[in-house]
């Protein structure tokens, strides 16, 4: 007896027990489907993430004051330092390899007002390297250059939600907002870049020059700066990160290491990806549970199966079947169901990804992997639970079998 | 000169049901012949299903040797005991033992599926030839719960010949049929015995057994006798004299 011919047999009377074969195969259905959406859900919230941090620039670098330590060790609240100074953006940008951009950012708030309307928001003072740093363009109008922070110009761009805000319908570049009653002209509108990793919208903002902002908004005695860089690659980051952290403590003397913190996006990223990462695990192991439940199905099913069988089984083995066709037809059947099932749980997933993606707007992403992951799975479950079921057919004594009842 | 079928000697069989030994058969020496057409025959109780089992490779005897077309059966392993049933043993069941929701058909080409020399693309054939040959060749897309009893056995005589087996083992073949289709299942045996076909039939009715020409009787798990039967009865002219039923409607 060819294997061949009893996959024939085996299919045949599947074939004849259309109702419960397809009932046995809804577990394995829901189970792969189960495993196919979560994994992608996993993968569509690992891709946001990613695109998330990558919304950041390329290849950033943020340096910011952890806490500043005064003569006596007292600690100072983080981010409370005044340690950073312009001239220490200098000299990143002059003494460290492989630096890029760099850019001094100072963070404040402001009430914003055109015309009628009013709407308040962070206003970011930068050096025009900052756009190449976050990689930001405009959506209409123009990015301000190196010499209106020279001059300390009056002007600046704006996100998406501000203009959304202040301006409806109407064209912000050119018009004049004031920020704290101090005037400043439009030169563009940023295009949107959506949601930071931290949740927050990251087109709600005003970008100045740093030098404006400095003396126009924040006032001498404010100093608390923070410094992008932009590394030259991605391959470059830890080097140009230690190099920036040596040249500051040689700059400012009596400072430990961990005064500064020099973080860079992989450090967001990986962050970022623990959590998705987790997420996926998570999810991926109730599906496989449920994908286990189904498998247990099969068993039970191919177990009553046999049991409602016997007299089949005698005749097919007074025929001339013997214990191992038994047993390969047995196995092949839930092996038969298994697959059948993982093929049309692939088509359930595929089609479950795609409406969670639409109803979530995420880019659900079904990996190939994870098709060979639910199909292989499936396959070997429909074997391991019909291997039992199988070998009670197998053995059963021929006359008990023709004589049962 | 005959050729010798299958012959046993001391065929025994004994079942162990507790401390409690029972001697279902107590040495069988019988050797039967091509060609022969054979009935069993005994009370229920007398070893006669024992011996039909040890004839049809179903069981293993616990003692004594069973040769079968030159081979010793009692000797060989499960696996190939499985191929002897399929290649030299064609059984026909009191209850038909047809596989449900499966076409008469394909219940005939049951048997070429499990042996291993057939030819697959003969097996169509093969059983279309064998449903032809007990006359109900019209009804070979008919399930079995669409025949009637006669039928199904018919489908079942054709599954038994389907592989051309060296002999037939009939386990009651008319129990569970009125007496016109009896007759009618004898007609097609005799019309098999005629071509040449060896036959052992086991029953417990004296008239069936008449059809054959050899009559063996069981009792207590011993032979008590076996003469020839000069003249078996002809199922053809009996089927004549019986009142037409409307059974084959």
């Amino acid at each position: 007896m060819s294997v061949f011919g009893i996959i024939r047999i085996a299919l045949k009377s599947l074939t004849r027990n259309k109702t419960r074969t397809f009932l046995t195969m809804l577990g394995i259905i829901i189970g792969v489907a189960a495993v196919i959406t979560m994994l992608a859900i996993g993968q569509g919230a690992k891709k946001i993430v990613e695109d998330q941090v990558n919304s950041m620039g390329t290849n950033v670098i943020m340096i910011t004051v952890n806490f500043t330590q005064s003569g006596s060790n007292v600690r100072q609240a983080a981010g409370s330092g005044n340690l950073l100074e312009l001239a220490d953006v200098e000299a990143i940008r002059n003494q460290v390899d492989r630096v890029l951009y760099a850019s001094p950012v100072y963070n404040t708030f402001g009430q914003l007002k055109y015309e009628g309307n009013n709407w308040r928001t962070g206003v970011m003072g930068v050096d025009a390297d900052y756009f190449f740093i976050r990689d930001m363009k405009v959506s209409s109008g123009d990015l301000f250059h190196a010499s209106d922070v020279e001059n300390g110009a009056k002007v600046c761009v704006i996100g998406k939600t501000v203009a959304d805000n202040l301006f409806g319908d109407i064209d912000p570049v050119d018009k004049i907002i004031r920020i704290r009653n101090i005037p400043f002209t439009i030169k563009g509108v940023l295009v949107s870049k959506g949601q930071n990793v931290m949740g927050s919208d990251q087109d709600d903002t005003v970008i100045a020059p740093y030098t404006t902002v400095y003396a126009r908004l924040l006032g001498q005695h404010w100093r608390n700066m923070m410094v992008l860089v932009s590394a030259q690659s991605k391959e470059d980051i830890p080097l140009v990160q230690q190099d920036i952290l040596d040249l500051l403590q040689g700059r400012h003397r009596g400072t430990t290491s961990e005064e500064f913190a020099v973080r860079t996006q992989t450090d967001l990223a990986d962050t970022a990806n623990k959590v998705s990462n987790t997420l996926t695990i998570l999810l991926a192991s109730i599906a496989g549970i449920s994908l286990l439940v189904g498998g247990i199905g099969i068993m039970n099913i191919m177990l009553v199966s046999v049991t409602e069988r016997i007299k089949e089984i005698g005749i097919r083995m007074a025929v001339g079947a013997g214990k191992r066709d038994v047993m390969l037809q047995f196995i092949i059947e839930a092996a038969a169901i298994s697959i059948m099932g993982g093929f049309l749980g692939i088509l359930l997933g595929f089609g479950a990804a795609k409406v969670v993606g639409d109803i979530m707007k995420w880019s659900v992403a079904v990996t190939p992997w994870s098709v060979l992951l639910s199909v292989g799975f499936s396959m070997a479950i429909g074997v391991f639970f019909g291997w039992y079921p199988a070998s009670k057919a197998a053995n059963l004594n021929l006359i008990d079998a023709l004589r049962y009842e | 000169m005959v050729k010798q079928l299958l012959q046993t000697q001391n065929l025994s069989k004994t079942y162990t049901m507790g401390d409690i030994h029972v001697h279902a058969l107590r040495g069988i020496d019988l050797s039967i012949n091509e060609g022969e057409f054979i009935a069993i025959m005994g009370a229920s109780g007398s070893g006669k299903t024992t011996f039909m089992n040890l004839l049809g490779c179903l069981d293993k005897p616990s003692s004594g040797s069973y040769i079968l077309d030159e081979i010793p059966v009692h000797t060989i392993n499960e696996m190939d005991l499985a191929q002897i049933r399929n290649q030299k043993i064609g059984y026909v069941f009191q209850s038909f033992y047809l596989l449900p929701r499966t076409t008469a058909l394909e219940n005939v080409e049951l048997p070429l599926l499990y042996c291993r020399k057939c030819n697959l693309h003969e097996r169509h054939e093969k059983a279309m030839h064998a449903l032809t040959v007990v006359g109900i060749k019209d009804r070979a897309k008919h399930f079995p719960n669409q025949l009637s009893g006669g039928q199904q056995q018919r489908v079942a005589i054709a599954r038994a010949i389907v592989n051309n087996p060296v002999f037939i083992l009939a386990d009651e073949p008319t129990g569970n049929l009125d007496t016109r289709t009896s007759v009618e299942v004898m007609a097609v045996f005799q019309e098999l015995h005629r071509e040449g076909k060896t036959i052992v039939l086991v029953t417990h009715e004296n008239d069936i057994a008449q059809y054959a020409d050899r009559q063996i009787t069981f009792r207590d798990g011993r032979i008590i006798s076996d003469k020839i039967n000069p003249n078996p009865r002809i199922a053809i002219d009996d089927l004549a004299k019986l009142p037409r039923l409307d059974e084959e409607e």
